[in-house]
């Protein structure tokens, strides 16, 4: 496993759509190791924070810096993937798209490689689905291949937008397990859920986004009463007669 | 009754033109083929007609500077081709627009263009007649130019191959690795126009767009993985081609609509007989297994 202390800092990010920001103002940092659940109504501008960290959205003002790893190095499971499901490819393959960065564009695939891509859809509990071409995969069964293929990425921050959406809950600790087991290897996981049961009983750090910060740190401290009461008074709709930011950088 | 050697072999043993005929066609399978694939399964089936009309105010101009060219012609369709192309495919990249809808945009003003050009130059000349030529007709300069084309298709898409394949399949990851997604899909377009203009200039735009769509759409029926479409469709391809031949040679029939009607032919044969979704597995239900 490559060098797995990467941190990211979150520094007066805004990112806005048409202008209208869906994060406004974050601040705050992802320490190596943590294992962070991002919790917020809808809108709250969690898919969008994850986004930028990654760099598929440019900020507006502020930035995301990333230490001890570099931006090619973030594996990401968004929350619905732009996969082609009709496309003629077997589950092992597309696992294999996971050793990206190890083999590049051009290089092959080993025979190693292809174990540890079988393990890893092992580990989901996919035995025996390695030839299925995946549009005969269910969705959950489907969300299992994507986080196979974040396990062979093998990189130190994982970044996880609903991953639970479409899965059963035997599945689902199955999973959580193998989220532990990554946070134990010091790998930095930041993870978007909705399921506070599930955060508080796993998370031991939570970010309360409501487009801007609510709470960030120790999950009892973050999710209180009060806190997920402010979270909620979010108006969800843009204010077309919103006037011009100026809250200077913090 | 013919004996199958002289049914199947003696007339490209006997003429030339049916050996160079044929040999143009392998290049043009295992170069057109595979492309079609992709066409298909990035949804831009119809591009290859529409780059045949797209071509036309390259063609235009090139006629207009150098007069009855057909070499000046051939560069100016390929230049104007690309052009299409990679404004087409980076303002997909660029913008919301999707690839189809890029496309045709494009080639219609393309399209327009030449009209324009031709109709200014005020003369007769069918210039996409002169330019397009036909199969029994291709000399060996011009299957050298396929053949050429070919083989730097072949190598460049085995060498994009998984790069290709990740970015049809999900574009988002790439996008997400940093792994540069645009210039594989850009290179491959450059690979569609270089065939397509091949094509065009030696075999004829219905032989061209017929043998890379044709064999690459029934592939699906018969196979789901991509590997296996691949070599399907260079195979289905050549075996059209010459089957074609041997018809259009035998009963006298033109040859290009002979080829391609044969190949129409081998996709309605895999609509309906096909392993993988043909109507017959589909609606002759067999019993179903226990687990």
């Amino acid at each position: 496993m490559r060098s797995p202390h990467a941190s990211i800092r979150i520094d007066n990010l805004t990112v806005a759509y048409d202008r209208h920001p869906a994060v406004h103002h974050l601040s705050g940092a992802f320490e190596v190791g943590s294992m962070t659940a991002v919790v917020g109504p809808n809108g709250a501008g969690k898919s969008t924070l994850l986004k930028a960290i990654v760099g598929l959205l440019r900020p507006a003002e502020g930035r995301v810096n990333l230490t001890g790893a570099l931006a090619d190095d973030i594996a990401y499971l968004p929350q619905q993937a732009e996969i082609d499901r009709q496309f003629p490819i077997s589950t092992l393959d597309t696992v294999t798209m996971g050793f990206w960065r190890r083999s590049g564009a051009f290089g092959a695939i080993a025979p190693a490689m292809l174990e540890e891509a079988r393990q890893a859809l092992a580990a989901v509990g996919l035995i025996g689905f390695d030839a299925r071409p995946i549009g005969t995969l269910s969705a959950g069964q489907f969300q299992r291949v994507l986080f196979a293929r974040v396990m062979v990425q093998d990189a130190p921050v994982i970044l996880l937008d609903e991953p639970f959406n479409a899965i059963d809950s035997r599945t689902t600790s199955d999973l959580l397990a193998l989220v532990h087991r990554w946070s134990a290897e010091l790998r930095t996981v930041v993870a978007v859920l909705h399921d506070l049961e599930q955060v508080r009983a796993h998370f031991p750090q939570t970010l309360l986004i409501s487009r801007e910060l609510i709470g960030w740190g120790e999950t009892a401290a973050t999710l209180t009463a009060d806190n997920l009461a402010r979270a909620r008074h979010m108006s969800e709709a843009w204010d077309e007669h919103a006037p011009l930011c100026h809250v200077p950088a913090a | 009754m013919y004996l199958p050697y002289e049914l199947l072999l003696q007339p490209f043993v006997d003429y030339g033109f049916m050996r160079r005929a044929l040999v143009a066609i392998f290049g043009l399978a295992i170069g057109c083929g595979p492309i079609g694939v992709f066409l298909i399964l990035r949804r831009m089936s119809l591009v290859g007609d529409a780059m045949s009309h797209a071509v036309l105010p390259g063609a235009a101009i090139a006629f207009l500077l150098f007069g009855f060219s057909l070499t000046a012609m051939t560069i100016g369709g390929f230049l104007v081709g690309l052009a299409v192309a990679l404004c087409a495919g980076t303002i997909t990249r660029l913008t919301p627009q999707r690839e189809d809808a890029s496309f045709a945009a494009l080639f219609l003003i393309s399209l327009a263009l030449g009209v324009m050009l031709v109709s200014w130059q005020g003369t007769s000349v069918d210039l996409m007649h002169v330019l397009f030529g036909a199969i029994l007709a291709v000399d060996n300069p011009a299957l050298i130019l396929v053949a050429g084309i070919a083989t730097v298709s072949v190598i460049t898409l085995a060498a994009i191959f998984r790069a290709l394949v990740i970015e049809c399949l999900d574009p988002g990851f790439l996008r997400a690795v940093h792994g540069g997604g645009a210039r594989y899909h850009l290179l491959f377009l450059v690979l569609v126009v270089l065939n397509l203009v091949a094509g065009f200039q030696s075999l004829g735009t219905l032989m061209t767009v017929g043998l890379m769509m044709l064999p690459a759409a029934s592939a699906r029926f018969w196979t789901s993985e991509i590997g296996p479409m691949l070599l399907f469709s260079a195979a289905g391809a050549f075996v059209s081609g010459y089957i074609g031949l041997l018809v259009s040679y035998h009963v006298n029939l033109p040859s290009g609509p002979a080829i391609i009607l044969t190949a129409g032919l081998m996709y309605i044969l895999s609509v309906v007989f096909g392993r993988n979704g043909g109507l017959v597995r589909t609606y002759l239900r067999a019993p179903h297994f226990q687990r």
